[in-house]
């Protein structure tokens, strides 16, 4: 997806505690912004007040929106590009190596993700959401294994455990989110063992104790852990 | 001529199906047809025995186009294809006779379920990147109104070859031909093996072939019960019950240069039905034979193979059952989400199963090959034989029966077998397959297959033959339980290993879907196509399985895989 240098790129989000995976979207987050006007006070107030985080990420959320809106909006003459005609300003950037894709909601199919393998240096994909990815379509990502860093298969409903095994050849991920996926009969230990395929990888998803029954000692441990980063 | 009018004109349809008494119609017996029209009057008129409403629905139908040996995932694939296929909806009618509706004994539903596009002939890597299609795309072939969609349980997580260092040119040689044809397959070595796989010893592995895409495993009991419901709802009939007998007609003729051909025609196929004397003479047009592991007696049945061995008349379909083990086990640190099915260079393979740290895995039995083909026999036979591969022109290969003899220069080579080869060129490194998982035995003894006379399972077989060979391979699992067993029989075809695919040619209405020895399952849809295409254009259209044909076995020309399962 073309779009003028770094603000569309999207950077590594931060990820806050509070918010469930559909709402942790990979966000762009504009380093210079955050810093430049009441950062201190917004910062003090987010590390004790689980408000304010939210707050702020409803405001991060409305810059990405329009970001994101483009950015499908991009995707889809990925699509359909005899469809419709290209906008002037991809014509002029299709030279510009795309970095960052984010498909979520899309109708991408099997045979639509050979636009998106044919970016050989896209870091960031993001399929949530999308109602025709399914383990088969799994099975074509590792031609992106040498770029690929970011990805994000929140939501979709027909990927299951099965097809996440074999994201074991994307070695450079660094984050993979698989939360929310129906299909996935055990959330937790399919978890456990995509964090062993993938050691060097920051997974979200489910917390390993979904679907365990904790006995009373254990319920205060579990609302203190969280996934670990790498 | 007469006499068959006789028979039809006196059989069932005059006289209400229910008394299915078989006719001889042999003899002109005028007065023994006139007391049998008299007691059937007789019976007829009241107090008689005949009554005239019976149930026949557990009978076939007394006609049928198509009559299917075998309700398997290849007799329901040449179905499905058949119906797809017809010019006019409705135009054939089709009827699958299987003798076992559990299907207890079927090879399909007891296999591992694998599916791969590492061969080494390039027809059996197109007819699995069409299955693997039609699976991918299974909800678009296989829709049924109002009945949910087909869930196949797919792991796309690829198979990996390891080859000795005696079998590393002949895998990257196939490794060749599957780039050519499409598939998506990879080389590593022993290094990257290591990195990737570190649960892995790569001792003895001298090269890899790994499938990244379109190869895995699924639940083919799933695939049998979609194609089922697919094909019924197409109008496909079925019937449960068991081939007993084919009538058939004959047809002396000459060829053009003189030769006395017999060219046989099944008319009928007798179906009896279980646990019971009764059976239907069924008429038909055309018979396919898919019945997997007994597909052999069938072909003895249509008298496929009666006649002085060494003509075509004598050549039988050399198809016959091999039980094959498969064990379930657990360990608890085996390899995990990312391993594929991993087939050693000794024959022995395994991949995981679920999430619970559970493994399938079995071997093929070793054979003693008679042939110096090098497949199966110590390690210095496989190194001496493949110095023989290196010699330009047709090779001279010993004919023994001792594994020891196959050193080069033990024995002196056998005088006829070496007459028979200067007549064929040699087909390049068609001889030499060492590090094979299924040797090619070409007349071999096999000393070391169970028997298949039923399917019981034998642990012995694990912990000698299996278990010393995983264990060597993946550390880990040198602790493991097994928990569960089973066999099933490979429809194993003892010339090639390969499948037999189409009409015979002297029994010319029976077209056979059978003999695919380990590959049936994953080659099923590709293959029910093209005997559907053969059997309603006279031709292959899509891909060209001429190498897979009938006549092969009289001509002595192998469709052999090299170094593959």
């Amino acid at each position: 997806m073309a779009a003028p240098g770094a603000s569309l790129r999207l950077v590594a989000p931060v990820w806050n505690r509070g918010t469930s995976g559909i709402r942790g979207l990979s966000r762009s987050v504009d380093p210079e912004g955050s810093q430049r006007k009441g950062r201190t006070l917004l910062q003090f107030l987010a590390d004790h007040f689980y408000d304010v985080e939210a707050v702020r990420e409803y405001l991060l959320q409305k810059q990405v929106l329009k970001v994101l809106r483009k950015n499908r909006f991009q995707d889809k003459e990925w699509m359909r590009p005899n469809g419709r005609g290209l906008s002037g300003e991809l014509w002029k950037l299709r030279e510009v190596p795309i970095e960052a894709v984010d498909a979520s909601g899309c109708a991408i199919t099997y045979q639509g993700l050979d636009n998106l393998l044919a970016l050989k240096e896209l870091q960031s994909l993001s399929l949530q959401c999308c109602p025709h990815v399914d383990d088969w379509c799994l099975s074509r990502l590792y031609q992106l294994a040498n770029s690929l860093r970011e990805l994000s298969l929140a939501g979709c409903p027909r990927i299951s455990e099965r097809g996440l095994a074999c994201l074991h050849h994307l070695q450079n991920l660094r984050r993979l989110d698989i939360s929310h996926l129906p299909a996935v009969s055990n959330p937790g230990l399919t978890q456990i063992l995509v964090e062993e395929m993938l050691p060097n990888c920051e997974v979200l998803g489910a917390d390993w104790a979904q679907g365990l029954k904790l006995g009373p000692e254990e319920q205060s441990r579990d609302t203190a852990s969280s996934p670990i980063p790498a | 001529m007469l006499r068959r009018a006789l028979r039809l004109g006196l059989g069932p349809g005059l006289l209400g199906r229910g008394l299915g008494a078989h006719r001889e119609g042999s003899t002109l017996d005028w007065h023994g047809k006139v007391s049998e029209i008299k007691k059937k009057i007789q019976s007829v008129l009241p107090g008689g025995a005949w009554s005239p409403l019976c149930d026949t629905s557990h009978l076939p139908p007394e006609h049928s186009d198509v009559v299917i040996v075998g309700g398997g995932v290849l007799g329901l694939s040449v179905a499905y294809w058949l119906k797809r296929l017809e010019k006019r909806q409705g135009a054939i009618r089709v009827l699958v006779v299987e003798r076992d509706h559990t299907y207890s004994q079927a090879s399909t539903v007891l296999s591992v379920g694998g599916i791969r596009q590492q061969f080494s002939l390039p027809e059996n890597i197109q007819l699995s990147l069409f299955s693997v299609e039609f699976l991918r795309n299974i909800n678009e072939y296989l829709a049924v109104v109002d009945d949910p969609p087909l869930d196949l349980q797919f792991n796309p997580s690829g198979y990996l070859f390891l080859a000795s260092e005696e079998g590393a040119t002949i895998m990257e040689n196939n490794v060749k031909v599957q780039r050519q044809e499409g598939a998506k397959v990879c080389l590593m070595s022993p290094e990257q093996l290591r990195k990737k796989f570190p649960w892995m010893n790569t001792e003895g592995v001298a090269l890899a072939s790994y499938g990244l895409e379109n190869e895995g495993w699924f639940d083919p009991w799933c695939l049998l019960q979609g194609l089922r419901r697919k094909v019924q709802s197409m109008g496909v009939l079925f019937c449960h019950g068991e081939v007993t007998r084919f009538v058939s007609s004959s047809n002396h003729m000459e060829t053009a240069i003189g030769e006395k051909v017999t060219l046989k025609r099944i008319h009928e196929v007798h179906v009896k039905v279980d646990h019971s004397q009764e059976y239907q003479p069924v008429e038909c047009a055309i018979v396919v034979n898919a019945a997997g592991a007994w597909s052999g007696r069938i072909a003895e049945l249509a008298g496929i193979g009666k006649g002085p061995s060494g003509t075509l008349q004598g050549t039988k379909l050399p198809v016959e059952p091999r039980k094959r083990y498969v064990y379930l086990w657990h360990c608890p640190q085996g390899p995990g989400l990312e391993a594929p099915l991993v087939a050693d260079p000794s024959g022995a393979y395994f991949r995981r199963e679920g999430l619970g740290n559970n493994y399938l895995g079995g071997c093929s039995p070793a054979e003693v090959s008679s042939v110096g083909s090098g497949c199966r026999g110590e390690d210095r036979d496989r190194v001496s034989l493949s110095s023989q591969a290196s010699l330009a022109g047709p090779v001279l290969v010993l004919m023994s029966r001792s594994p020891l003899a196959l050193t080069w220069g033990l024995l002196p080579p056998s005088t006829t077998y070496q007459a028979d080869r200067l007549k064929r060129p040699a087909r390049p490194g068609s001889d030499v397959c060492p590090g094979q998982r299924k040797p090619c035995p070409h007349l071999c003894p096999q000393e070391e297959e169970p028997d298949p006379g039923n399917l019981e399972v034998d642990h012995d077989f694990f912990q000698e033959k299996v278990w010393p060979h995983l264990a060597q391979r993946v550390p880990a699992f040198e602790t493991l339980k097994v928990r569960r067993a089973w066999a099933g029989y490979y429809d194993y075809n003892t010339f090639d290993q390969n499948g037999v695919v189409g009409p015979h040619p002297l029994v010319v209405n029976m077209y056979f879907a059978t003999g695919f020895s380990g590959h049936g399952l994953q080659q099923a849809p590709a293959v029910g196509r093209a005997v559907a295409e053969m059997m309603l254009e006279g031709h292959f259209q899509t891909i060209n399985l001429s190498p897979f044909l009938f006549s092969r076995f009289y001509l002595g020309e192998k469709a052999q895989e090299h170094c593959i399962i």
